[in-house]
């Protein structure tokens, strides 16, 4: 899902002005981001790929990285009720 | 671009403005004087069905949307901002559990939210702990199929006579949210008395002493509560941001009111230029927090991430604005705007604690011009 992580790259690179983020590199263990950026994060995936992020989805690991976001989307999208 | 509220808006608009004339508008002053809700006034704004404004239909309330809610939280600033703040954090817990909830505590809690018969807080600050909210002292210590929460919480509206406390608490780095029920053993409120602002809205603060609760009441997943309670204070600024532009609309009106009514040197104050320049930069700057405002909720209507930043931008504006104007409006009023006869100096003290809450003026200022260098464009500079 190129597009997918494309629009993750966009989306991020607003935040991480100076940086390049590769696919797998972990955002959260490095400090690189807040409380404020984990929401503006959640909304936009909701938003953009047409999902909803719930409880069960609230784990670290779905957010860590641009690959952990792609998976949990690509889980939403294929079994929306989840 | 059309920027005008639908005619079922404008209904709900109505309806709100004659609610708060006949029911918050006669009591606010001595409500504030005395630091009491009655619990009857609280009654009265349940069976309208305010306080289930955001809850959807289906659990019982009124569904409203963001603009309508905002709306809400206008009329009922207008009128008294401690009942303003009730419907805020109310509407934080039942937000946080109609996002993050499961589906059992979304079952139990949001029909009792809706109609008030369950009333909801927010118990983030600490005695030591304000704007960094990461490093709150509420320790949570998990144990089998329970969570053992220690500390304390300061400065909780409604804490009183709240129900249900939306609490964080943290266990090494890792803060997260649980719902906490007041008649958990252990846990027991003291008011806070002779507040400058918001009088009304029965502070407390909250001691959790081994407070032994199931797991079920995490909720959002175990250290995410920072998220949970950023997406609350998301609600509660919005909230906030729409309640300001109802203190300034009440200093706006008390001051036409008064300029209209009060003659020196032999004209109404009104005639006088420098009056005229005041109400000038009152209009103007309530119809613009009202715009930015409005433009969040529609952000938020939509879905669109944009509306977190909107918000800041909105509560930033509407609160400096809401300070500025109060403090007009006692300025025109004289000894009289210092008297307990006139509301402007409530307002004043209102307006001045919503530069401190739901994010301080300076926290405000730091993350709004983060955004700035994060969403504009730098022009490259011409050599």
């Amino acid at each position: 899902m190129l597009t997918t992580k494309n629009k993750l790259r966009t989306f991020l690179g607003r935040f991480f002005q100076n940086l390049t983020i590769a696919d797998d590199q972990d955002f959260f263990a490095q400090g690189l981001v807040n409380s404020l950026f984990a929401m503006q994060l959640v909304v936009f995936v909701e938003k953009e790929f047409g999902i909803t992020v719930s409880d069960e989805d609230l784990d670290i690991d779905n957010f860590r990285t641009i690959n952990a976001i792609t998976s949990l989307i690509e889980r939403k999208v294929a079994s929306p009720t989840l | 671009m059309k920027i005008e509220l639908t005619a079922q808006q404008k209904q709900w608009q109505a309806e709100f403005r004659a609610f708060v004339q006949e029911v918050i508008v006669p009591q606010a002053e001595h409500n504030d004087r005395n630091e009491y809700t009655p619990p009857e006034l609280i009654k009265r704004i349940a069976r309208a069905g305010y306080l289930g404004a955001i809850i959807p239909q289906e659990y019982g309330g009124l569904g409203l949307d963001m603009i309508t809610f905002g709306l809400l939280n206008e009329e009922l600033g207008r009128g008294c901002s401690s009942i303003r703040s009730l419907l805020t954090v109310h509407s934080m817990v039942a937000h946080t559990i109609l996002k993050w909830g499961s589906k059992q505590q979304k079952d139990i809690w949001l029909p009792r939210l809706a109609t008030g018969e369950t009333i909801g807080a927010f118990g983030l600050s600490e005695p030591n702990v304000g704007s960094d909210a990461k490093s709150v002292e509420t320790s949570v210590t998990y144990t089998g199929d329970a969570c053992i929460l220690q500390g304390r919480k300061k400065w909780i509206t409604y804490g009183q006579i709240a129900d249900l406390f939306l609490i964080f608490a943290r266990q090494e780095t890792k803060v997260s949210a649980f719902l906490l029920e007041r008649d958990t053993p252990g846990f027991s409120t003291e008011a806070i008395k002779g507040i400058y602002g918001t009088r009304a809205s029965m502070l407390a603060e909250l001691h959790l002493d081994g407070c032994t609760i199931p797991k079920g009441q995490l909720i959002g997943g175990k250290g995410f509560g920072l998220v949970v309670a950023t997406a609350a204070l998301d609600i509660g600024r919005y909230s906030v941001a729409w309640g300001c532009v109802g203190i300034a609309q009440a200093c706006l009106e008390a001051v036409l009111r008064y300029t209209s009514e009060r003659e020196q040197f032999g004209v109404l104050l009104r005639e006088h230029q420098l009056i005229q320049q005041m109400v000038t930069d009152m209009l103007t700057n309530v119809k613009a927090a009202r715009l930015l405002c409005a433009q969040a909720g529609y952000l938020k209507d939509s879905g669109d991430p944009g509306t977190i930043m909107e918000t800041w931008i909105a509560k930033y504006f509407a609160s400096t604005s809401a300070v500025k104007i109060a403090n007009d409006a006692v300025q025109i009023h004289g000894a009289n705007g210092c008297s307990a006869d006139y509301p402007v100096q409530r307002y004043l003290r209102d307006a001045k604690i919503m530069e401190i809450i739901e994010g301080s003026n300076q926290i405000q200022q730091i993350t709004i011009a983060q955004y700035g260098y994060q969403n504009q464009q730098i022009p490259v500079a011409v050599q």
